[in-house]
């Protein structure tokens, strides 16, 4: 196939792809939207095929079959509430394919004793080098993004799979280890550029960058995983980017930045909704709070334990309620008996909202993920900066599976390691009631004063058990 | 002028209009956003399929080539197909 038809191929498929991530602004238009990035793969990988340079298909065909395989595989069994772990797992995958790209073309480009090309060179007095320098940098920065890309994504992976703990593990002078292999990586491509047919100093630089990839995510506890994973997901970008620059191609920088971009936004966007810093959370630091608050100092006698049937009153006679989800929601595969509720609710007139906050899931929009496939109607997911103005005008708050996200502790006290996180006002309502199995602390391992204010209703109880409680409850009034 | 600094010039470009894009999409549609902008760093696909099938002798390629091919198909192929089970849950009430 004539060569500036592919260029035009890929650029068209290019514009695909950028069309679909447009399509995906709306949940009215985003089937279409990844349908028509679907195509524009299929457009890339055809005339790809064509390409006169393909000469032999078995180790492509054996390769599209069992990834095929394996991908459809994944893709129809995962669990929704698994979600963050298959995109760690991609995320890993995608890394992996660069490095494995960009390493086969460094191969590919070493004299070989006794090939014919390389002999056939040498004879027309010809020096068989290895990579040009602009190559040698390209392909290093791909195979070591890509590298800490794989590994980092199985690590968190392992997290949330909870394969290994959750909790931050590290040891003393691990920030040096990770800065030396850091260093020593980039020394290592730089020396390749000169000696680019080191192939020994090529699997150490490999070698390496796996293990920075470990060493960057073990000391990143499981709270903070959303940002994790929106960071490798940005990896997986750049480093398919980089493998674009090593093969020349134009749809491969071009989608590889896209996602590079996406993956920065949404890591941003996490960072900032839990009030913490790219590096903190990097650096596994937890913002040092001024004095512990003693939970029993927070709580004593000022908790208001309540029943399914005075909740139910409660909501008989709101003509707003607002719902609160947390992962915990999810954990207790309660998102079924909430829909029921805010149906009963509504058959009865009242207006019902979810109130999402950004981190309410384990990865960015995952608990919108969650409430959709329980038939919620995403029309009714408020983002939190829209509906926090209305909580001074509802009745009734459930809080479900929630905790860190509520605390005014956040607004209120300046010494608290959570102050200045945004979080849902759900005090202000008339009435709030928690579910929750205890006074237990979230992730942030703080006593949460909502739980005592004088409005909070606390309901005790598995997040599941209690809505169907209170679904009776409701039904028989 | 240099092949790479149209390469460059394009990389540059791509990742400005990445960010324009992107902050259009609503926080609904996170999750689907990212499995489908993984989907589409499948694309990686293109080069693995360039280094799987070009002919030579070395096991060393061939075997990369393979490996590459793979992990990029359960990209291409997981990626899109799990956005698609998403969102259709979102289309669902229309």
């Amino acid at each position: 196939m004539n060569e500036n038809l592919i260029e035009i191929a890929y650029i068209l498929a290019a514009s695909l792809f950028i069309l679909g991530i447009k399509g995906l602004a709306k949940p009215k238009t985003a089937v279409r939207g990844n349908q028509m990035a679907a195509t524009g793969m299929l457009i890339a990988i055809v005339v790809t095929l064509l390409n006169s340079t393909v000469v032999s298909y078995e180790w492509i065909l054996a390769g599209a079959i069992v990834g095929a395989i394996i991908g459809a595989t994944l893709a129809i069994k995962i669990q929704m509430t698994a979600m963050p772990q298959l995109i760690a797992l991609l995320n890993g995958f995608g890394g992996g394919a660069s490095l494995t790209v960009a390493a086969a073309e460094f191969f590919k480009s070493q004299p070989v004793s006794g090939d014919l090309a390389t002999m056939a060179a040498t004879a027309a007095g010809h020096d068989v080098t290895g990579m040009g320098t602009f190559a040698m940098i390209a392909t290093g920065a791909a195979v070591f993004i890509g590298a800490v890309t794989l590994t980092g994504s199985f690590i968190a992976f392992a997290k949330l799979q909870e394969i290994i703990d959750g909790k931050p593990m590290g040891f003393a002078g691990q920030q040096a280890a990770s800065a030396l292999l850091l260093i020593g990586s980039i020394v290592a491509i730089g020396y390749l550029t000169i000696e680019p047919t080191n192939t020994d100093l090529f699997w150490a630089m490999v070698a390496a960058a796996c293990l920075l990839g470990v060493l960057l995510v073990m000391p990143i506890g499981g709270a903070d995983m959303p940002v994790v994973i929106a960071l490798l997901n940005s990896y997986s970008g750049i480093a398919a980017a980089a493998a674009g620059f090593v093969m020349g191609n134009s749809v491969l920088i071009i989608s590889g930045s896209l996602v590079g971009a996406s993956g920065l936004i949404l890591t941003q966007i996490m960072c900032k909704a839990m009030n913490r810093s790219l590096t903190n959370v990097l650096f596994g630091v937890m913002a040092e709070g001024g004095e512990t608050m003693d939970a029993d100092e927070v709580y004593a006698g000022k908790v208001k334990s309540s029943s399914p049937d005075e909740v139910g009153m409660l909501l008989e006679t709101a003509r707003r309620v607002v719902i609160v989800p947390g992962f915990g929601l999810a954990m207790a595969q309660a998102q079924h008996a909430v829909r029921d509720l805010a149906d009963t609710l509504e058959d009865r007139g009242v207006e019902v909202e979810y109130a999402i906050h950004p981190v309410a899931g384990r990865m960015p929009g995952h608990m919108n993920v969650l409430l959709a496939e329980a038939e919620v109607d995403y029309d009714k997911l408020k983002e939190m900066d829209h509906i926090n103005p209305t909580f001074e005008q509802t009745d009734v708050v459930i809080v479900i599976g929630a905790n860190d996200v509520t605390n005014p502790l956040a607004r209120e006290d300046k010494g608290s390691p959570i102050y200045g996180m945004p979080i849902l006002n759900v005090d202000k309502a008339k009435t709030v009631v928690v579910v929750k199995r205890s006074l237990s602390p979230g992730f942030a391992g703080l006593p949460n004063p909502l739980f005592a204010k004088d409005n909070t209703l606390m309901l005790f109880g598995d997040g599941k058990g209690a809505v169907l409680d209170l679904v009776g409850a409701l039904k028989e009034a | 002028m240099d092949i790479s600094i149209i390469h460059i010039t394009l990389f540059v470009l791509a990742v400005f209009l990445g960010f324009e894009l992107i902050t259009k999409v609503p926080p609904t549609l996170h999750t689907p956003l990212m499995s489908g902008t993984n989907a589409i760093s499948g694309v990686t696909l293109v080069g693995a399929i360039l280094a799987a099938g070009h002919g030579g002798s070395q096991n060393l390629v061939n075997i990369l080539g393979f490996v590459a091919v793979t992990l990029a198909t359960i990209n291409v192929v997981g990626g899109f197909m799990v956005t698609n089970r998403m969102l259709a849950m979102f289309k669902r009430k229309d």
